[in-house]
C-alpha cells in the first residue's frame, strides 16, 4: 500500500513514517517549511512508528498521535506534511 | 548567594532543554530560591537567574534558566531567545562559559537531537541525564558510560525534584577548570538531511549504549484514554476549570478578609496614635489603604498559580489546551488561554499574569486584552447595589429577574471578549497561521519544593514590581481626592472640593449623555483604586455617614429615588466594560512590557464602554418614556 497523509488517518490507525513532505497544499510556502522542520525536529522521521489515539469529536481536529515513545497533538493541516505506512491490525 | 564573597569571577552556566525536560525543576534544586526573575531586554520572555556556590570549591556559579527549545531553529520568541543568547547574540548577554544540556531519561530520542546540535557549537558543556529514578523504576535501561563515550561529553544522573539530586552534576562541575570567555559559537540552520541525519546518530548512540525502552505503562496510557477521550476528556476538564475558578473564588475569600481587617486594624492603630490631619490621612487612606489593595490580590494570585503550577507540572495543561484548541481557535486564541480567562471571572490580576503560559506572543496579548471584560468579583458589590436598588425582585418562569439580570451582563462580558478577540485577531494583533504541534508530556506527580518556589517567584514579581507601582498611583489618587482641602464654612463632603470632585464635575459634562449625574461622574474617580470603592465612594458624595459595611444597604434606597431606571441601566452597562481598575492596568503594563497596551486597553474599553452605555440610555429612555 503506498503510504497515506497522516490527515487522513482516524483513531486507531497505526504504522510507520514514511516521510514528512515539504510541499503540502494547506500551508503557505514558508510556514510549510517551518511546519514541516519541526516535525523532523521532533521525531517525525522516516521508519518510526506512529498511532493516532485521539480525535476530538466532531470534526476529529486537532488529533492526537503517540509518536515511538512520545505523545503529541496537532492539527490536521500539520498532519498532512506527514506520510504514513499504515499496517493492518 | 552565602556570606562568602568571592573575588573571583563567577563562571556562567546556561541550562538548556527541551520543554518539560525538568530543566526549570533542576535550576530550582541547583539555586533554591534565590532567583532573580525579569524579562530579556526589550521582550516579554523571562528571564531567570541565580547563583549558588560550589560544594567543593566555593567557586561561585551564576546559572540562567533559558527559554525550553526543541531546536536551535526557533519557531517561537522564547526559542529564539535561547538561540541567541547561546551564539552570543543577545545585546549586553554574553555568551555561556559552560552549558547544562538537561534531558529527560525517559523521553531521549527527543531530547538527544538538540544534544547533538548543542555538541556541533563546541561549547563546554555537560548533558544531565534527569529524571533518571523515574527512568530506571519505568523499565529504561541505558549504560551511562556508554552513552558518554558515543556523545563525547560527560554526562551526569540527576534527580531534579530531589533533595542531593544534584550531586553528580555539582561533582562534575567541581571538577571542570573554569572555561573562561570565548569567541561566540558560529551555527547555520541545517537542512531537512542534516536533520534526519542527526536523528539517525541518535538511534545509533543508543543502540550502541545498549539503550532499552519500555512499553509506555498501561495505566498510563488508560489515563489518556480517558483524559483525551472526546466526551470525557472536555467533561473532566470542565469539572478541573469549576474546581480552579471556585478555589479562586472562595478560598481566597477568607484570607483576602483577614488581610482588610490586618489593613483596616492598622489604620485605626494609626488613626488612634496620630492626631487629624494630613499626616494621618495619607498614612492611613493612601499608604496603608494602598498597601492593601494590592496585598488582597495576593490571596488569589497564590491559589490560582498554585494550580497552574500543578496542572503545569502533572502534564494535564498541554492535554487542556489540545481539548480546547477548536473551542478557542473560532475567536483566534490559543487553547491556553481559557485558564487565565477563566481566573479572570474572579480577578483579572492574577488572570493575566497567567497568560504565562501562552507561548505567542500576540496570542498572549490577546487573551490580556479581553481579560478586563470577564466580569471580575470587584464588580459584583456595584452590581448588586444597582440591581437591589432598581430590579424588582420577581420570578419570570423558573427564574428570578434580579438573578436575570446579573446573569446578562456576566454573558454581556463573555460576548463582547469574543467579539474583541475575533477583531483582534484579525487586525492588530494578526498573526499568520499558527500551528498546533504540542508534545503532550508524560504525566508526573508535581513536587511541593517546585510549587513552593514558583508560588514564592509569583508573589515576589508582584509585590515587588506591581505592588509598587499600585502603591504610588493609590498615593496620587489620595492626594487628588484630599487636596484642595475644603475652603472654611464648606457644607458639602471634603471630596466635592477636591481635585477628584472637579475632575468628577468635568467628567459629567463627558457622562451626562449617559444618563450620568455629578454624583456617579464624581464617584467614578476614586473608584479607579477597584471597582467596588465605588460604592463607598458614592455613599460619601451622598453624605453617608454610615460605616462602610452598611453603605450598600443605605446607599440602595437613595439611589432608587434619585436615578432614573434608565441611569441605573446605562451605569450597569458602563460596569461591563469600563477600564475602572488601575491595578490591571498596571499588570498589563507590567507582563507587556510597554505603556502601549495599557493605554489602548483603556482607550477601547472606554469607546465600549461608552457607547454600550449610550445606547443603553437611549433605548431605556425611550421605552421607559
Amino acid at each position: 500500500m503506498p503510504p497515506v497523509s497522516l490527515a487522513a488517518l482516524h483513531k486507531g490507525a497505526r504504522g510507520l513514517v514514511a516521510a514528512v513532505r515539504n510541499d503540502s497544499q494547506s500551508l503557505g510556502d514558508e510556514a510549510q517549511s517551518t511546519v514541516s522542520r519541526r516535525l523532523l525536529e521532533l521525531g517525525f522521521v522516516p521508519g518510526e512508528s506512529i498511532e493516532v489515539i485521539e480525535e476530538i469529536w466532531p470534526g476529529g481536529d486537532p488529533m492526537a498521535v503517540r509518536l515511538g515513545n512520545t505523545t503529541f497533538a496537532l492539527r490536521r493541516r500539520e498532519a498532512s506534511a506527514v506520510f504514513v505506512e499504515t499496517s493492518e491490525r | 548567594m552565602t556570606a562568602h564573597a568571592h573575588t573571583l569571577d563567577p563562571m556562567r552556566v546556561a541550562l538548556v532543554g527541551v520543554p518539560n525536560s525538568g530543566k526549570t525543576a533542576l535550576f530550582n534544586r541547583l539555586t533554591g530560591s534565590r532567583q532573580k526573575v525579569a524579562n530579556y531586554a526589550g521582550v516579554t520572555v523571562e528571564r531567570k537567574e541565580g547563583a549558588f556556590v560550589g560544594p567543593h570549591r566555593q567557586r561561585l556559579y551564576r546559572v540562567l534558566d533559558l527559554p525550553g527549545a526543541y531546536s536551535l531553529t526557533p519557531t517561537t520568541l522564547d526559542e529564539a531567545i535561547t538561540r541567541d543568547f547561546l551564539l552570543g547574540r543577545l545585546a549586553d548577554e554574553p555568551a555561556p562559559e559552560f552549558v547544562v544540556c538537561v534531558v529527560d531519561a525517559t523521553n531521549l530520542r527527543l531530547n538527544l537531537r538538540l544534544v547533538l546540535e548543542l555538541r556541533d557549537l563546541g561549547v563546554p558543556m555537560v548533558v544531565a541525564l534527569n529524571m533518571s529514578d523515574l527512568a530506571e523504576s519505568r523499565g529504561y535501561r541505558l549504560d551511562h558510560a556508554l552513552l558518554e563515550r558515543e556523545l563525547g561529553v560527560p554526562v551526569v544522573e540527576t534527580i531534579a525534584v530531589e533533595h542531593g539530586g544534584d550531586r553528580h552534576l555539582l561533582e562534575k562541575l567541581e571538577s571542570l577548570p573554569h572555561p573562561g570567555p570565548r569567541l561566540p559559537a558560529a551555527w547555520s540552520e541545517p537542512s531537512f538531511e542534516q536533520i534526519q541525519r542527526t536523528h539517525r546518530e541518535v538511534r545509533r548512540i543508543l543502540q550502541a549504549a545498549g539503550y532499552i525502552e519500555p512499553l509506555r505503562q498501561r495505566a498510563l496510557s488508560r489515563l489518556d484514554e480517558v483524559v483525551l477521550h472526546p466526551i470525557a476528556g472536555p467533561a473532566i476538564l470542565a469539572a478541573v476549570l469549576f474546581f480552579v475558578f471556585q478555589a479562586v473564588f472562595s478560598w481566597a475569600a477568607v484570607p483576602m478578609a483577614l488581610i482588610d481587617h490586618a489593613v483596616s486594624w492598622t489604620g485605626g492603630l494609626i488613626r488612634q496614635s496620630l492626631p487629624d490631619g494630613l499626616l494621618r490621612s495619607l498614612l492611613v487612606d493612601g499608604v496603608i489603604g494602598g498597601a492593601g489593595s494590592v496585598l488582597v490580590f495576593l490571596p488569589q494570585i497564590l491559589i490560582l498559580f498554585l494550580f497552574i503550577i500543578a496542572l503545569e507540572d502533572s502534564g494535564y495543561l498541554p492535554r487542556a489546551a489540545y481539548l480546547l484548541d477548536r473551542l478557542m481557535g473560532s475567536v483566534g486564541l490559543s487553547g491556553r488561554a481559557f485558564i487565565p480567562l477563566l481566573s479572570s471571572f474572579a480577578c483579572a490580576v492574577p488572570g493575566i499574569m497567567a497568560t504565562r503560559t501562552i507561548p505567542n506572543l500576540r496570542d498572549r496579548l490577546a487573551t490580556i486584552m479581553i481579560a478586563p471584560l470577564m466580569t471580575c468579583s470587584a464588580r459584583l458589590p456595584v452590581y448588586a447595589l444597582i440591581i437591589a436598588a432598581f430590579i424588582s425582585n420577581r420570578p419570570v418562569g423558573p427564574f428570578n429577574l434580579q438573578g436575570l439580570v446579573l446573569f446578562t451582563l456576566y454573558v454581556a462580558g463573555i460576548l463582547a471578549a469574543m467579539a474583541v478577540a475575533y477583531l483582534l485577531k484579525r487586525t492588530a494583533l494578526r498573526t499568520a497561521y499558527h500551528p498546533l504541534l504540542l508534545e503532550l508530556p508524560e504525566y508526573h506527580w508535581p513536587h511541593v519544593n517546585n510549587l513552593l518556589i514558583g508560588l514564592w517567584e509569583r508573589a515576589k514579581v508582584f509585590v515587588r514590581r506591581v505592588g509598587t507601582i499600585i502603591l504610588a498611583l493609590m498615593i496620587v489618587l489620595w492626594f487628588l481626592s484630599s487636596f484642595p482641602t475644603p475652603p472654611p464654612g464648606a457644607t458639602g463632603p471634603p471630596i466635592v472640593y477636591s481635585f477628584a470632585g472637579m475632575l468628577g464635575r468635568a467628567l459629567e459634562h463627558v457622562f451626562a449623555p449617559l444618563g450620568f449625574n455629578w454624583q456617579i461622574s464624581l464617584a467614578l474617580v476614586p473608584g479607579l483604586a477597584a471597582r467596588e470603592v465605588v460604592v463607598g465612594a458614592l455613599g460619601t458624595v451622598y453624605s453617608l455617614s454610615t460605616s462602610a459595611h452598611d453603605v450598600a444597604s443605605t446607599l440602595a434606597p437613595m439611589v432608587a429615588q434619585t436615578w432614573s431606571l434608565a441611569t441605573a441601566l446605562s451605569l450597569l452597562a458602563w460596569y461591563v466594560f469600563a477600564p475602572q481598575c488601575l491595578s490591571t492596568l498596571v499588570v498589563v503594563k507590567r507582563e507587556s512590557n510597554s505603556w502601549r497596551y495599557p493605554l489602548f486597553m483603556v482607550a477601547y474599553l472606554f469607546a465600549l464602554a461608552y457607547g454600550a452605555s449610550f445606547i443603553t440610555y437611549r433605548v431605556a429612555s425611550a421605552l421607559l418614556g
